[in-house]
């Protein structure tokens, strides 16, 4: 007994030391792994920060010579001694061109997200979906050139024609839809940014879609509800936030696309009131130039590009502040 | 291990043959970039020395060679004098090409269409908005031209060829002098602007009445109708390869001080008026001696057997009295 007692003794006092060893082991694995993965988190606002700061540092001389009429300059003479550079043709354009592909690629991709969850087949469902990831896959570059040889000529030829005849002397239409036709023009650059971003709010819409609980549905359809019904008044405000989430996301895509917009919008920094005329984004006037330049213009180009990083967050930031708008009204 | 021995290994390898290979590396004018890799090419084959040449572009090539990061630098736009005496450096044309204004129009062929540095300038200005203005009917009474808009199509891109094509419309036309002046990229009045000389080619064809300016090797190549020029003296010229050499003969290389030439607008009967020389830059005392001298053998290689390999790319060949005068500055100048 007495022996059991001493060995059971030995046993409890190897028991605690084990442990505490044990303990302290995975305290340790613990301690790395909270600060590997704060290190990380961190990182991001490192690299963030240097971005902002290299951006300003090479815009400064610019900063210093034009000061805030750079926003609302048009001129854009890179030759004239000095330069004279203004933002105000990149902006529209960047803007303009969004905004566009934005109305477009909204309705069509929560249509298609639509379909895809709550109308289609299944047999369709595969074809369609792997089509979406494909457009997703492209890259940009093939579309600048898809627009430029296929989409450009045919909107030139036959679109563009049609829609300056049926609003010619119509006010307000009739100069926004303005001829001559264009093979690069900013509603062309605007249709492809529609379709390149199409992807991202498919793809996000029909995977929150997918997250609205069966029973949701199948009450509404109980009550006699229709599928549009359930769609409208169910489905949608159910993953509102999801939805506005890939929309932003996709918005942020066409702020910023570069190569396919480059090709295909003319690069004019003369603001046109006709959609059909050539313009330039923010991303396309910084391509073009950035590598023959030197000394204020190109600092004014870094300065361009420090404005698509405002204008970037600008756009984000309201997007966050209409989502905890909307969430708000949801809690009430 | 052994895996990570292989790799090491080949990375050693691949590094000491390319250190022995390519030691010779420039950067610059995209134009020139076909000739300079066909040149390095057949030169690698006839010495084993290969060449290493980055179509960044002008400006990024002159940037490039101030910082010393390559043995040469290469740019369409001749650096000033002033600015060549404060870094340092030498520099000497290579090689030229031309430019020529290119349309589409139906029924028009190549050559048949005149026109005037004053008459392009009004149409890049966007005074001459129609193809039977006054203004182009009076230079070409014989052609029937439609009246249709023109399509000004241009460079997107900054570039040394907008550079030529901007410094002889201000020579010309003295309003584009003052509205848009010359250099790589400019406040184009008017028009669409298309990346690259091969956009500005693709855009033209595609593009009914349009009007574009293109090397004349792109011109060629995609079959475009390109246009004839009213030169200084006032005789039309088309674009030829006798043309092209005629604005560079004619031109003052011995009176120019480190080669400062634009070869636009030069005098002379036979001169086609719109010619620039592509450029080489390199540094009197470079830092590596050894690699500077071994581009200078291949340059002096290119001068002697580079010609014909030059014109079946449509460039064009320095005259032989300026490639002496060049020669001549390598031995005085550069610091072996």
């Amino acid at each position: 007994m007495a022996e059991m007692a001493v060995e059971s003794d030995v046993m409890e006092a190897a028991g605690p030391y084990d442990r505490a060893r044990a303990l302290s082991a995975f305290k340790l694995g613990d301690i790395t792994f909270y600060w590997v993965t704060r290190a990380c988190a961190i990182s991001v606002l490192l690299i963030l920060g240097g971005i902002i700061v290299s951006l300003i540092i090479g815009a400064w001389p610019a900063i210093q010579e034009y000061g805030a009429a750079f926003l609302w300059t048009q001129r854009w003479a890179p030759s004239a001694d000095p330069p004279v550079l203004g933002a105000l043709g990149p902006v529209y354009g960047t803007l303009i061109t969004s905004v566009i592909a934005m109305a477009i690629a909204i309705p069509v991709g929560l249509g298609i997200a639509v379909f895809l969850t709550e109308i289609c087949p299944l047999w369709l469902r595969r074809p369609i979906g792997l089509a979406i990831e494909l457009l997703a896959g492209i890259p940009s570059i093939i579309y600048g050139m898809w627009g430029f040889f296929v989409l450009g000529p045919f909107l030139a030829n036959t679109f563009q024609p049609f829609m300056i005849n049926l609003f010619d002397g119509v006010p307000v239409l009739g100069t926004i839809f303005a001829g001559p036709p264009s093979y690069l023009s900013l509603f062309n650059a605007s249709l492809i940014l529609a379709i390149m971003v199409l992807p991202f709010i498919t793809a996000i819409s029909v995977d929150v879609f997918k997250t609205v609980p069966p029973v949701l549905k199948e009450a509404a359809y109980g009550v006699g509800c229709t599928t549009w019904e359930v769609v409208r008044n169910v489905v949608i405000p159910y993953t509102r936030v999801g939805v506005i989430g890939g929309i932003m996301l996709a918005l942020g895509r066409a702020l910023g696309e570069t190569m396919a917009v480059t090709f295909i919008i003319g690069n004019s920094f003369k603001i046109q009131s006709s959609i059909f005329a050539p313009g330039t984004t923010i991303s396309a006037a910084i391509a073009s130039e950035f590598a023959e330049s030197d000394g204020l213009h190109q600092s004014g180009l870094i300065l361009l590009g420090l404005l698509l990083f405002v204008l970037t967050f600008c756009v984000l930031a309201a997007a966050r502040l209409m989502l905890m708008r909307l969430e708000k009204k949801a809690g009430n | 291990m052994n895996f990570v021995r292989t790799i090491v290994a080949a990375g050693l390898l691949a590094a000491s043959t390319s250190a022995f290979a390519a030691d010779i590396t420039g950067a610059g004018a995209t134009f020139p970039f076909p000739l300079y890799s066909k040149w390095a090419d057949a030169y690698k084959k006839e010495t084993g020395n290969g060449l290493n040449y980055q179509s960044i572009g002008s400006g990024a090539g002159i940037k490039q060679i101030v910082a010393k990061t390559v043995t040469f630098g290469a740019s369409d736009m001749p650096l000033k004098p002033e600015q060549l005496e404060k870094e340092g450096m030498i520099q000497w044309p290579q090689a030229m090409g031309a430019l020529v204004p290119v349309v589409n129009l139906e029924g028009i062929k190549p050559g048949e269409l005149v026109f005037s540095g004053e008459l392009l300038g009004d149409i890049y200005l966007g005074k001459v908005k129609k193809w039977d203005d006054p203004a182009i009917a009076k230079l070409n009474p014989k052609v029937k031209l439609p009246s249709e808009a023109i399509t000004v199509v241009r460079r997107s891109d900054g570039s040394g060829t907008t550079f030529l094509w901007t410094d002889y419309l201000s020579k010309a036309n003295a309003e584009w002098k003052t509205k848009a002046g010359s250099g790589t990229a400019v406040e184009w009045p008017t028009g669409v602007g298309a990346k690259g000389n091969e956009g500005v080619a693709g855009n033209v064809s595609q593009t009914k009445n349009s009007i574009g300016y293109v090397e004349y090797a792109y011109a060629k190549q995609n079959k475009l109708t390109y246009g004839a020029m009213i030169n200084k003296a006032g005789k039309t010229v088309q674009p030829t390869i006798a043309a092209f050499q005629a604005a560079a003969g004619n031109a003052d290389w011995a009176g120019a001080k480190n080669y400062y030439v634009i070869l636009t607008d030069q005098p002379g009967e036979a001169s086609w008026p719109i010619t620039g020389a592509t450029f080489i830059l390199m540094h009197k005392a470079a830092t590596d001696k050894a690699a500077s001298q071994e581009a200078l053998k291949f340059f002096k290689w290119a001068f002697e057997k580079g010609d014909k390999m030059a014109e079946e790319l449509d460039y064009i060949p320095m005259p032989g009295s300026v490639v002496k005068q060049i020669e001549k500055t390598w031995t005085s100048e550069i610091k072996s």
